[in-house]
Order: C-alpha cells, then sequence, then structure tokens
C-alpha cells in the first residue's frame, strides 16, 4: 500500500499553462457566460447547440470525471438569477465536472426549453453519466439522443408521467386514524 | 353447474405463480435484440475506445450466439445482493460475459419528499438515503443549505460534526466487513463486524437518541451536545475496535481460502474507474488518491493528520484491506478530534435558524414566537443553488439544492455514490466466473436505500 498523492497544481509553468486553457474566453473554449459559485470555481451557462462541444473542451483541458447530472424544473420559478444573455427555459440541466490533477470542480448549467426537452448525451465523453442521464430521463422527461439505452431507471418500465416535474402531482397515500373495517 | 372445475382453479394458480417480475426495456436483452452502442456499453468495449474515436462493432464479440449464452437473474431477493439489487448476468457456462443492474424496487421518491419538507424537517428525510451512514448524508445536507444560508456554525458544532462523521465511517466500514466475510462465508466476521458496531450505535444512542436515522446533525450546528463522559465512551470505542482490526488480520487477512477468492478478482484500472465516475474505496483501490478529506477539505480535516489508503491492482482484496486500514485511519482521526474539543456552543446562536431552547420560551415572547415560526414555517433560505460534495464511507456523497427564497427547497438532490459506482459492477464482472460475482458486488458495497432513493 503506497500511498501515491496526485500531483495538486504541478510545477508553476505547467499549472499556469493549463489554468489558461481553462480560463473564461481562453484558447478552444466556446465563448459562454460564465459566474462564479459557490463550492464550485466557475459555474457556465451554454446555449443547448454548444453543451456538447463545452463538455468536450472541459474533458480536454483535465476535467476527467463527471461528478453528477442532474436537472431542475424552474416551472414555479422562472424569475432564477442568471447572468445576461441566457434566457431562462422550464428546465435546466446542471453538470457537475471535476478535475483530480486539478482539484478543481466546474457546474455547467444548460437551458432546456419544454416544447423539445432534448439535449445532446454526454456520454461519449464521460460514460459514467449513463445512470445519470437515464434517471433524468426517468424523472424529468428529458431525453438525450445518441445515449445507447435511454430507459426508465427508478420508476417501473409502464410509469406515466414524470414524478420530479412540478406539475407532477405529490402522491399521497390515506392515512386511516379509526379502525378499519375488515374484508368481512 | 359449470363453474367450479378442480382444474380451473389449478391452471388459474399456476398462472398466478409464474407471473414474471419484468421491467420491460429495463432488463437486459438477448444480443440479437441489442443495439451495439447498448452491447458496447455493456461488455465495456466503449471504455478501451479512442479519444474521440468510434465505437469499433468488431471490438464486441458479436459472433456469440445467443444459444450458446445464458441469461439470468440474480436478485432483487437473492439474500447476498444487499438489498434489493437485481442483476441480469448473461453467462456462457460459469463465465460471465455481461451485466446489468436492474433498479428502483426502493424508490420512494426521496427527492420529490425533499421538495415538499422544510430545512428543519429535510434532515429526517436525507438520513434515510443511506441507512448505513445517515450522519454523512445529514451532514451534506446541512453544509448545502449553510451554504446557502451563509452562516457561520461555531467551532464545536464543526468538530463533534467531525467526530460522528469518523464514527459512522468506523461502523458503516465494520458493517461492511460483516457483510462482506458473510458473503464469504465466514460467518465469524459476520458476528464480530455487528459486536463492534453495536459499539458506536449505543455511543450515538446515547449522544443523538436514536441508532439510526439520528437527524442529529442539522443546518445551523448539531441537535444536542455530547453527554458529560463522552471521552470515556469514544476511548474505549477507539481503543477496542483498533485492537480487534488485528483480530480481523488473523481471522481473514491472512487466510489462504479468503486471499484466493479476493486477490485478483474483480480488477479495475485506475483510468475505467474515472471514466465511470466512480469514488471512493473502489477509485482508492486502483491507486488514485482522491480523498476530498484531504483534496478539497471541508470542515477542518486539513487541521488533521492522516493518510489516504491506497491499493495497486484495483481487485477486492485492494478494496478489503483499504476498508480495513480506515478503520484503523478513522480511530487515529477520532482520537486527535478528541483531543482537540473546542468548548463553546454546539449550535448556532441565530434566533432565525435555530430554535430557542426550552427554558426560554416560559419567559420570552419572543422565544415563543421563534420556536413557533421555526416549527411551523421554517426559515426563509436565500435564492440560489449549490453543490456540495463530501467523502461518505462510500465515495463523494453530493447535495445540490436550488432555493426560491421560501422556506423549502425547491429542487434538492442528492449524489449518491452507492448509485453511481454500482456502473462499475458490470466492468467488474466481465469475463469473471459467477462464483465470484457475489464477492464482487459485497466489495462494491451498494446501499439500496442511497442507489434508488
Amino acid at each position: 500500500m503506497s500511498a501515491t498523492e496526485p500531483t495538486p497544481a504541478g510545477p508553476s509553468g505547467a499549472a499556469g499553462s493549463e489554468q489558461a486553457a481553462g480560463a473564461p474566453g481562453g484558447s478552444g473554449m466556446p465563448e459562454v457566460p460564465r459566474a462564479p459559485g459557490r463550492w464550485t470555481e466557475e459555474v457556465a451557462f451554454p446555449p443547448r447547440a454548444s453543451y456538447h462541444q463545452l463538455g468536450g473542451e472541459y474533458k480536454a483541458s483535465g476535467f476527467e470525471q463527471l461528478s453528477d447530472l442532474t436537472a431542475v424544473d424552474y416551472l414555479s420559478h422562472p424569475g432564477r438569477a442568471l447572468p445576461p444573455g441566457v434566457g431562462a427555459e422550464r428546465f435546466e440541466v446542471v453538470v457537475n465536472l471535476l478535475s483530480i490533477a486539478r482539484r478543481r470542480r466546474v457546474r455547467v448549467r444548460v437551458q432546456v426549453p419544454a416544447e423539445l426537452p432534448e439535449l445532446d448525451t454526454l456520454w461519449d465523453l464521460y460514460p459514467g453519466v449513463e445512470a445519470m442521464e437515464r434517471e433524468v430521463f426517468d424523472l424529468f422527461g428529458i431525453r438525450f439522443p445518441g445515449h445507447p439505452d435511454l430507459t426508465r431507471i427508478l420508476m417501473p418500465e409502464d410509469w406515466e408521467g414524470h414524478p420530479l416535474r412540478k406539475d407532477y402531482g405529490v402522491g399521497r397515500v390515506p392515512v386511516q386514524f379509526k379502525e378499519a373495517p375488515g374484508p368481512r | 353447474m359449470s363453474e367450479g372445475h378442480p382444474a380451473d382453479g389449478i391452471r388459474r394458480a399456476q398462472r398466478f405463480a409464474s407471473a414474471e417480475t419484468s421491467e420491460g426495456a429495463q432488463e437486459l436483452a438477448p444480443r440479437a435484440t441489442t443495439s451495439a452502442a447498448e452491447l458496447g456499453r455493456e461488455v465495456g468495449a466503449v471504455l478501451r475506445i479512442p479519444e474521440g474515436g468510434v465505437l469499433d462493432a468488431g471490438d464486441i464479440d458479436v459472433e456469440r450466439s445467443s444459444d450458446e449464452t445464458m441469461i439470468i437473474n440474480m436478485g432483487p431477493q437473492h439474500p447476498s445482493t444487499h438489498g434489493v439489487l437485481r442483476l441480469m448476468l448473461e453467462l456462457d457456462g460459469e463465465t460471465v460475459l455481461r451485466t446489468k443492474p436492474v433498479i428502483g424496487y426502493l424508490h420512494t421518491g426521496m427527492e420529490k419528499t425533499g421538495e415538499e419538507l422544510t430545512y428543519v424537517q429535510g434532515g429526517t428525510n436525507v438520513t434515510r438515503m443511506d441507512y448505513l451512514s445517515p450522519l454523512t448524508n445529514e451532514l451534506v445536507f446541512a453544509l448545502a443549505t449553510e451554504a446557502l444560508l451563509d452562516v457561520e456554525i461555531p467551532p464545536r458544532a464543526t468538530w463533534i460534526r467531525m467526530l460522528m462523521s469518523e464514527l459512522q465511517r468506523m461502523s458503516s466500514h465494520l458493517m461492511w466487513m460483516a457483510t462482506n466475510g458473510m458473503d464469504l462465508g465466514s460467518t465469524s466476521m459476520m458476528i464480530y463486524g455487528f459486536r463492534e458496531r453495536e459499539m458506536i450505535l449505543a455511543f450515538w444512542e446515547k449522544v443523538t437518541g436514536l441508532r439510526m436515522n439520528h437527524n442529529y446533525i442539522r443546518p445551523g450546528g448539531v441537535a444536542a451536545d455530547l453527554p458529560d463522559g463522552w471521552e470515556d465512551d469514544v476511548e474505549v470505542i477507539c481503543d477496542t475496535i483498533l485492537r480487534r482490526t488485528y483480530e480481523y488480520d488473523e481471522l481473514l487477512t491472512g487466510q489462504p481460502i479468503f486471499r484466493d477468492r479476493m486477490e485478483g478478482v474483480g480488477a479495475m484500472s485506475a483510468e475505467e474507474a474515472i471514466a465511470l465516475s466512480v469514488t471512493g474505496p473502489i477509485l482508492w483501490s486502483t491507486g488514485v488518491a482522491w480523498d476530498l478529506r484531504r483534496t478539497m477539505p471541508y470542515l477542518e480535516y486539513d487541521q488533521l493528520d492522516f493518510d489516504v489508503i491506497v491499493g495497486t491492482y484495483g481487485d477486492n482484496f485492494d478494496r478489503y484491506a483499504i476498508r480495513l486500514n480506515e478503520i484503523r485511519e478513522s480511530v487515529k482521526l477520532v482520537r486527535q478530534i478528541a483531543g482537540r474539543m473546542p468548548p463553546g456552543d454546539y449550535r448556532v446562536q441565530d434566533r432565525k435558524v435555530t430554535p430557542p431552547p426550552r427554558a426560554r420560551i416560559d419567559e420570552s415572547m419572543e422565544a415563543l414566537i421563534h420556536h413557533f415560526k421555526i416549527f411551523t414555517e421554517g426559515f426563509r433560505v436565500p435564492e440560489g443553488e449549490v453543490y456540495v460534495a463530501i467523502e461518505s464511507p462510500r465515495g463523494e456523497i453530493g447535495c445540490y439544492l436550488v432555493s426560491d427564497g421560501t422556506s423549502k427547497p425547491y429542487r434538492m438532490h442528492i449524489r449518491g455514490p452507492s448509485f453511481v459506482n454500482l456502473q462499475a459492477v458490470p466492468a467488474l464482472l466481465r469475463g469473471g466466473l459467477l462464483a465470484d460475482a457475489v464477492a464482487i458486488i459485497s466489495s462494491v458495497d451498494p446501499v439500496m436505500g442511497e442507489v434508488d432513493r
């Protein structure tokens, strides 16, 4: 058992050039609105068309792992804070990427309209996104063309509706407080 | 008088008894009806394609016909699948060719429930996800809420949280040692693991009032201060468990049968683990020392001295050795934390976040109002979104929290490490023997409560 640490930032020269490549508006990166985040270095808001390309650029600039992919349905909270130039849509897919070598996190928030809930899959870049995209498809009804096996993952196959959408009601089982009449 | 022929009843009963659990397209399909992309994913070919390359159809052993192979079900009621995990396995004789986990049998919509509960009540919900490390779930939810609230919690609360997290890690790994021993036929290890875990559960019962699902770590601090004499309890726990880990060494580590079943079984490379988003002991076993306590410190972990245990081969034995040594590292950490526990408040003294003490309610009208407001409406959290990730015993547990300015989360998402790590199972099982499947599933340590949420 030897403890091999990942190089935190490498020698100063190499780290500097890496950071320049990952900096906002750096060479190769598509120009997308960005904002600083909490617990995360930056939050990028790409348009849907350059979402997959941005994922590829992030992967090339050292973000090896996709930590998390989820979605939010902003149906009843449309007036959220977004940087200028980003038009709010009903759905938002949120991707958290991690760079193990540089110890950094970035978040990608992409707007997905309700009329065409579709987004390119990141599966060809990050195979680990497979179950997460299936979960978002299952619970939000957002499709990921290119995903190899887009089926429901948590709900039964014949379930109707997508439970985490805001217009999907919360089911309740009526509570019987008194002794229920028996079957006989 | 036509009804009631005995044969009809028997036929009906047969039909009922043979009704299958069918999840349709979620299930593993025969090769003839599976697309090349899905087949590639299932056999792991996608992990071997070069950067930007396309899937090579020849890389999949498609020439295998369906009549040489057999698809069988393992679970959801199999005793060694750790809950209701269902695996569909394609076998050639005893060799596993493809595996597909079919999950969702324990799905209770906890993320949806989380949107209906206030931030005060939220802890009772998240603590039930990963039921073997409830305090970690509470911690990540509390940290996310505090990041949005922008409150500074007192040092004692932070150190109590660290103490509980490390005891949590010990108890979770002891539980894993027990079930792993059980899966490999060592019933003694099962009894020993539960015996040691019981000590920690008894301590928690003293501190939190409950053995599991504590709702102890809450936004703003912890629910109660440590009881008198907690140092002695912690000391006894540390001494006993550290001594007993060496007994486990004698029982398992050097035992030839155990080593034969663990060494070289279910190996994985670091590239595969990173690509599949795997974290925790499975990632460490491949030699990547990515421990969030060390690499992205939260709480006060940067002030403590501990080692990140890593493996070399990424096999079952590495994962076993990592968890065993993690218990020792946690003992080391608990001792340091107990020695440096600062005095002071155990929760933040912000009346809008923390309910007033019971005695204050009798003398102050304001305290009564605050008490009433917090427990009926909850406190309001400023608008915003945050992703907080910490190290659970199973890997990175993350909480993505969106607030719309009310007292309930607009969206509460938990990135469960078991859910993501389960994606490694097909890669680990491929090419191995069916008899090793149980050992490999066990070494991944999935908790179905968290997988299905």
